[in-house]
């Protein structure tokens, strides 16, 4: 009978793939988790199509009268002037849609959004398949065998960061097709930054999902707690909206949320020009984020994985 | 020299609830032996097997397998065990092969020592047809083979087993008796095992541990237990009208007589060499026996014996049982 030596590595690997192994044979879920944000971007993203309200269209039934100063025996034409005020007007709305979204179209804007929204979502289901795999006695059996216990947490973790990233390269390529505007500094380099940037939020937000889900055995209960955790990080954030639109009380939880972190470094990387100090930016806070809460969620695992 | 593969000492498990299911337990497996737990549903057989197996922290005494104590040696302690649990662990989305190659992964066995060694045990098992096929189409004999193949691909010197053949119909569960069987005998494996079937535990092991409310209550080999109650139970009945139970009490081997309604229960050592011997003494003098039985005691007598239950009137029924189950996996959840 020989010693055998379980290791980290070889551990992490088996378990990650045999969780992708799970996800692969169930494509049904795959295909949910992708059409959410399809319906979020063809309805909400092309919907609200905030600069048809500044388009031409929206000015073309108001008819100006002519005016006429006859002290002076002038007389304008009201066809000309709104002919000029038409181009002021699409300057203005082409100028507020730059201002404030930072792109002149909602439809970018908001279908980057969406990869920090599979993102959320995707993390969340980590916390779920602990639940489940306490509830079906796998992972006792797991805990049983010498396999370190941080490669159990950190098998959650990088299996929910690649789906994100599986899925966020649909929904780009997706977005691409219905009509994305990228942005000149955009280059194919520019996607592994992407990736990198996901990748560090998944790390943070399954951490902290799977922490939550370390000694729970429902299911319901968990789901719950995702939820209510989900619903603000969601809304107070810039995937729909800049912050600079928003109250201060809730500019402030925004500015704080990774999630808006997330959502800025891929604009920065795709949609908008490129700018170089806020990008360091996003990716410190989304670092940090990925490093506290990991460390947190191995520090737990060690502490609350074994009952 | 025979030594001890697993020693307990007052080992309790207390739920957050305040919930004692296990409480000081002691006792030791020696190296080589079928040791098994037997108590009903919630006895506290899985707990003291969880805690054991290092899943679960004991909130007081002291356990260790092969030297290395459960709580400060518990990474060693995992090296050197197999698990069989209760629950079909295996994963229902990967096929047989895969499930054991991913137990192979977790206790770090070479990549070609684990392919060998997995085909090896999927032919003990008599899974080989099946191991490319999905776990979930597998029956639940199938999956239970499944999981004791699991429990052995890291060569464990010590095997603990939950429950083996709970659900099993009676052949499957023979089979699953032979495998266990020929783990000792040809491998010289520690096994300890939980039951709550008085058949198996009285067909397998060679120690066993009656427990009840978290206490152990009995402990010995299955004659021993048996043998505690006073040996055999001889009825026998005579044509003649006279009191023969003086006659009879004076015979070797015999402990005890009743006489009962015109018949003689005897209490005695070795039923089947003293029943003859009976038979001789009121021949001789005369007599003539109408009716004889010899019972031999069972497991449930003994249980009977010790908690004034038996142990069919404890088991509960399965709506109860489940309940209980859940009641119990909320308790340890927390």
């Amino acid at each position: 009978m020989s010693e055998y030596r379980p290791n980290i590595l070889r551990g992490l690997s088996a378990l990650t793939i045999r969780e992708l192994k799970k996800w692969a044979k169930e494509p049904i879920i795959l295909l949910m988790a992708i059409l959410q944000p399809i319906i979020w971007m063809g309805l909400l993203g092309k919907a609200m199509n905030l600069n048809a309200i500044f388009s031409v269209n929206s000015l073309s039934n108001v008819n100006i009268p002519d005016i006429k100063i006859p002290e002076y025996g002038i007389t304008i034409s009201g066809t000309l002037i709104k002919q000029r005020l038409l181009e002021v007007f699409e300057n203005i709305g082409t100028n507020v849609m730059q201002n404030f979204f930072g792109v002149t179209d909602y439809f970018s804007y908001m279908s980057v959004g969406m990869i920090s929204m599979i993102v959320m979502f995707t993390t969340m289901f980590s916390g779920m398949s602990m639940v489940w795999d306490r509830r079906l006695g796998f992972l006792d059996k797991v805990l049983s065998t010498p396999v370190p216990r941080s490669a159990i947490i950190f098998s959650k973790v990088l299996n929910a960061a690649l789906r994100s990233m599986f899925q966020a390269t649909i929904i780009l390529a997706l977005a691409a097709i219905l009509g994305l505007k990228i942005s000149p500094t955009f280059s194919p380099m520019n996607l592994l930054g992407i990736y990198a940037a996901i990748f560090l939020l998944s790390v943070g937000l399954s951490s902290l999902f799977l922490a939550l889900a370390l000694r729970s055995t429902r299911h319901e209960v968990q789901m719950a707690v995702v939820n209510l955790i989900n619903m603000p990080l969601m809304f107070a954030s810039n995937i729909f909206f800049p912050t600079s639109m928003m109250p201060e009380w809730l500019q402030a939880i925004a500015n704080v949320n990774p999630v808006s972190y997330l959502t800025d470094a891929i604009r920065q990387l795709t949609i908008f020009p490129l700018n170089s100090s806020t990008l360091v930016i996003d990716f410190v806070y989304l670092g940090v984020f990925a490093i506290i809460l990991s460390a947190i969620g191995i520090t737990l695992s060690w502490r609350y994985l074994t009952r | 020299m025979v030594k001890n593969v697993i020693e307990v000492d007052g080992l309790t498990k207390v739920f957050n609830k305040g919930f004692v299911a296990v409480d000081h337990v002691s006792f030791s497996v020696e190296e080589g032996e079928i040791f098994g737990f037997l108590g009903p549903n919630g006895a506290g057989k899985t707990t003291t097997i969880n805690m054991l197996t290092t899943v679960l922290k004991p909130t007081e005494g002291r356990a260790s397998v092969l030297g290395y104590d459960v709580v400060r040696q518990a990474s060693m302690v995992r090296k050197v065990i197999g698990v069989v649990p209760q629950e079909y662990t295996a994963d229902e989305d990967l096929t047989g092969y895969e499930n054991i190659m991913l137990c192979a992964d977790l206790y770090g066995i070479p990549k070609d020592v684990a392919k060998k060694r997995a085909l090896e045990l999927l032919e003990l098992v008599e899974l080989t047809p099946f191991k490319d096929k999905r776990v979930e189409t597998y029956s639940g004999g199938m999956r239970r083979r499944l999981e004791l193949a699991c429990g052995l691909i890291n060569t464990p010197k010590v095997l603990f087993l939950d429950e083996p053949t709970l659900g099993l119909d009676v052949q499957t569960r023979a089979a699953i008796w032979d495998y266990i069987r020929k783990l000792k005998e040809e491998y010289n494996m520690t096994l300890f095992m939980t039951t709550h079937y008085m058949e198996e535990a009285d067909a397998l092991c060679d120690r066993i541990a009656i427990i009840d409310h978290g206490k152990i209550i009995a402990i010995g080999s299955p004659s021993e237990l048996k043998g505690s109650l006073g040996g055999d139970v001889i009825t026998i009945s005579i044509k003649e009208d006279v009191d023969v139970s003086e006659l009879i009490r004076n015979i070797d081997n015999v402990k005890d007589v009743k006489k009962d309604n015109g018949s003689y229960r005897i209490k005695a050592e070795s039923g089947e060499v003293t029943a003859p011997i009976i038979i001789d003494v009121l021949r001789r003098k005369g007599y003539t026996i109408t009716k004889l039985s010899l019972e031999k005691p069972t497991l449930n007598e003994v249980y009977l014996e010790y908690t004034g239950k038996s142990m069919r009137d404890a088991e509960e029924s399965r709506e109860a049982f489940v309940s209980h189950r859940i009641t119990l996996r909320r308790a340890r959840s927390k």
